[in-house]
Parts: C-alpha cells; sequence; structure tokens
C-alpha cells in the first residue's frame, strides 16, 4: 500500500525538473493516475519522502530512466481484449492485404506482447511477408524485450485463451519454446519488426502508416496531450488508414474527430479524410 | 434551504461477490432529484459485454454509465467502473482511467477510487464498502473517513461474502454498519434527512 501521499505542489515540481533538467515532458499528463506512479514509485523503492526522491532526480542522472519507466506504465498483454483482435483479423486484415506493403505502428508499445500478437494475426493471414510493425516507445529498456521475445510462462495460459477468443485456429505453443520460466516466440515474428525510442509528447511523425495501435496510452494523458498525439497520428495515418484505441478511449475530445469513423462499435476508427 | 442538503456530492459504493443485489436496491431507491453523483465499482471479469449497464438502468431513471476516459462528472448519474480499468477522477468534473497494476488481483479495484474520490471531494463524500472476499477497500473507505466523508460498510453477518466488510470494521469505525437491506433507505436518510425522517 501507498505510504507517502505525494501533494499537488511536489507533483509540479518534479514536473518541472523532470522536463528542465532531463528533456521530459510530463506536463500534460494525466494529474491523478500520475499521483498514482508517484506514490507507487517511493512505495516500491522505499523513499521515505518526496524530498528525497526530488534530491536524487536533480543529482543523479543513472535514477532518471528508472524514474521514467515507473512513471509510464508499461502494463500489457496478448491479444487484449481480444474480440478487437477478432475485428482486425475479419475487417481489418483482408483490406490491409490488397497493399503492397503493409506499414503498422505500435505507438507506446510496452514491452511487445500487442506487437507479437499483430505478428501472429499477420502471419496467420499470410501477410507477414509483406509487412513491417514499427514498436516504439519512450522507455528503451522495455523495447529491447522486444528483440528478445521472451515474456514470463507466467501468463502464457492467460494468452493462449485470449488468442483463441481472438479467433486463433493453431496450437498457441507452437508459437514459443518454453525455458526455465520463460517463452521464447519465435524469432520469425520479429523478423518483421523495427524497433525504436519515440516520446509522444515530443517526437514528430516518422512514417505513414496504415494501421496504428495506441491502446491505453492516451489515459495517462490530459485533454490537451490526447489532442496533440491523436493529431500526429493523423499525420502518421494513409487516408483510409486504421487507428486501434483501448476498450474505453475514444477521439472525441479532439479536433481531428471529424475526420475519423468509428467502425462498428469498436474502439477502431477509420481515416475518411 | 434545509441543513445538510446540499452537504453530499458523491456516494461512491464497492463490492465485490455478493454485492450486487445490495447495489443493485441502493440504486434504485436512489433520489433521482437530489444531484448526487453515485459511482458504483464492483469486481468484475474483463468480459465485453456489459450486462451491468443494462441491470441497473432497469432500476432507476438516473442515467447509467459505464466510464469512458475523460468522461464528465454529471449530477443525478450512475456511474459505474469500467471492466479492466481503476477508476480515477481528476477533478471534480472529469473522470480519468488507468490501466496499470492489478490491486489485490482486482483491476477495478475499490481502494483506487475511495481514495481518489476522497482526495477530490473530501468530505463531501459517503462511501460504502459490500460482500466480497478480498481485503480491497478497507484502505480506501479509511481514506474517505480521513478526510471528513461518511462511511458505510455492509454488516459482516448480512454479508454473502463477509471478508471485505470484516477487514473494514477492524481496521476502522466506520459511521455506520447496516444490513444488507437497510442499506439503501439508510442512505436516503443522510442524503435528505429532512425529506426522509
Amino acid at each position: 500500500m501507498e505510504f507517502n501521499i505525494v501533494k499537488d505542489n511536489e507533483i509540479e515540481l518534479l514536473v518541472h525538473s523532470l522536463s528542465e533538467l532531463y528533456g521530459y515532458d510530463f506536463t500534460n499528463y494525466a494529474r491523478a493516475s500520475l499521483k498514482r506512479r508517484i506514490n507507487r514509485l517511493l512505495t516500491v523503492d522505499r523513499i521515505p519522502s518526496f524530498a528525497e526522491l526530488f534530491y536524487r532526480v536533480k543529482n543523479e542522472e543513472d535514477y532518471l530512466t528508472h524514474v521514467v519507466e515507473e512513471l509510464t506504465v508499461n502494463v500489457t498483454e496478448m491479444f487484449r481484449d481480444p474480440l478487437v483482435f477478432k475485428f482486425i483479423r475479419e475487417k481489418i486484415l483482408p483490406v490491409l492485404a490488397t497493399h503492397p506493403f503493409i506499414r503498422i505502428w505500435h505507438a507506446g508499445c510496452a514491452t511487445g506482447e500487442e506487437v507479437y500478437s499483430t505478428a501472429i494475426l499477420l502471419d496467420e493471414a499470410n501477410l507477414l511477408h509483406k509487412s513491417l510493425i514499427y514498436a516504439t516507445d519512450i522507455n528503451p529498456s522495455v523495447i529491447e524485450n522486444i528483440k528478445r521475445g521472451i515474456f514470463s510462462l507466467n501468463n502464457l495460459k492467460q494468452y493462449s485463451e485470449n488468442y483463441i477468443l481472438s479467433g486463433g485456429k493453431k496450437d498457441f505453443s507452437g508459437y514459443y519454446t518454453a525455458k526455465y520460466d520463460f517463452a521464447k516466440f519465435d524469432h520469425r515474428l520479429k523478423s518483421k519488426m523495427v524497433t525504436a525510442t519515440h516520446n509522444l509528447v515530443s517526437d514528430r511523425s516518422f512514417n505513414e502508416f496504415q494501421l496504428i495501435f495506441c491502446r491505453n496510452v492516451l489515459i495517462y494523458f490530459d485533454k490537451i496531450l490526447q489532442d496533440k498525439v491523436l493529431t500526429l497520428f493523423d499525420e502518421s495515418l494513409e487516408k483510409l488508414g486504421f487507428l486501434v484505441l483501448g476498450s474505453k478511449e475514444n477521439l472525441r475530445f479532439s479536433k481531428v474527430a471529424d475526420k475519423f469513423m468509428q467502425l462498428d462499435k469498436e474502439k477502431v476508427w477509420r481515416k475518411m479524410k | 434551504m434545509a441543513q445538510n442538503e446540499v452537504k453530499y456530492k458523491v456516494v461512491v459504493v464497492g463490492g465485490s461477490a455478493g454485492s450486487l443485489d445490495s447495489m443493485l436496491r441502493i440504486i434504485s431507491t436512489a433520489d433521482i432529484n437530489s444531484g448526487i453523483v453515485y459511482i458504483i465499482i464492483i469486481h468484475r471479469k474483463n468480459d465485453t459485454d456489459s450486462v451491468l449497464t443494462g441491470l441497473f438502468s432497469s432500476r432507476t431513471k438516473l442515467k447509467v454509465k459505464e466510464v469512458e476516459d475523460k468522461d464528465y462528472i454529471l449530477p443525478g448519474h450512475v456511474y459505474i467502473a469500467p471492466p479492466d480499468y481503476h477508476l480515477l477522477v481528476e477533478d471534480e468534473n472529469t473522470f480519468s482511467l488507468d490501466a496499470s497494476e492489478k490491486i489485490y488481483f482486482s483491476r477495478p479495484s475499490i481502494d483506487v477510487t475511495f481514495e481518489s474520490v476522497a482526495e477530490v471531494f473530501g468530505a463531501a463524500v459517503i462511501g460504502i464498502l459490500l460482500s466480497g472476499a478480498n481485503a480491497d477497500g478497507t484502505t480506501g473507505l479509511s481514506r474517505i473517513q480521513q478526510a471528513g466523508g461518511f462511511t458505510i460498510v455492509q454488516d459482516p453477518e448480512s454479508a454473502e461474502v463477509d471478508y471485505m466488510p470484516r477487514q473494514a470494521i477492524d481496521k476502522l469505525k466506520p459511521d455506520a454498519i447496516k444490513a444488507a437491506d437497510e442499506i439503501a433507505n439508510f442512505l436516503n436518510q443522510i442524503i435528505s434527512p429532512s425529506k426522509n425522517d
């Protein structure tokens, strides 16, 4: 349980320092969840006071990477909300198949479970060979995991269930080899992945895609930043391209909202203009 | 204007196994004109089909909504924490969601919402903790109490699963301990004492 409740003005001090000293701008992160992350950091690292955290941030550059990793949420799972993946399988992949080359972007991909899910979907639709999946995140260390393709065995049962619900017909265990506590996924899947660090707050568009995933990242941003990021996605999507958000996210407060059409009741939008 | 008439702005109710009936009863007897916001957190699996919203809707004229990120907090509404997210309040007007680690294996977690609501609404909160099998909710209810809000715990004797309310009673002295069938009416008495005596 969190034992130290950081104060609002302390949050602003931290945000200011992170921006001034290191260029990580958390100014427009939603405050309620940011506060939880800071409190969690204090608890998990057993830091007795905000003052001490602040001191370490200002004076230990090495500590910064860890702070950024902890302030951003990296919780993810394979085929999360399986019905969305089923929808993608049935309704979106056939459209992507008509392109000579498929480019997909997973923005804020954390440790890559979702990226591997997409690779599996593409592989099963016989589209992987002509696809390139860009996987980006603010944290360099989490995207390292994507290149390794190693995930904890603890979660595989849940992932397997999700896979089946997403319309998967194969034996899921055929996609990985189990070793000790880990599952190492088929290296073919990662052969079509490109990883890079990218900060949605500060970095620009770098390519045009037919499909962008950004699931449960926008929830950590306030409406101003959400709008900015959605505009970035608009700039990064080909016309008639698809944007997939988290199950309780939406575009409605963004100024690009009228360019997109929601598909069925899914959290999938198509760029119409 | 009678005393206490506009004192409470939010009623936040948390429960797990065995709490649904009590929740439905609370909502079905809720005064539709009080302007109070009801927030419901039930431990639930990540199922895509939300039967819950329909169940609550059928029992009240209040508008029932499963929360989406950055939804407005509007008076006279019943808000349900969506599956697989923690529900937070940014300020008195805005909800936000959080998909971070489960707490007591739960997402949504009752503690998370109780704490968030306590922080933003302070003494204007009534927190209610119902039947359930783990300790989620006790710390949060304690925060509501510390913030000056009113706390109600279901009488463990009347709870289908008594662990959750027992934990709360052990750790804090709630303002009221009520049996399942008494909570709804008791709540109305606290909200509008002049009307419901």
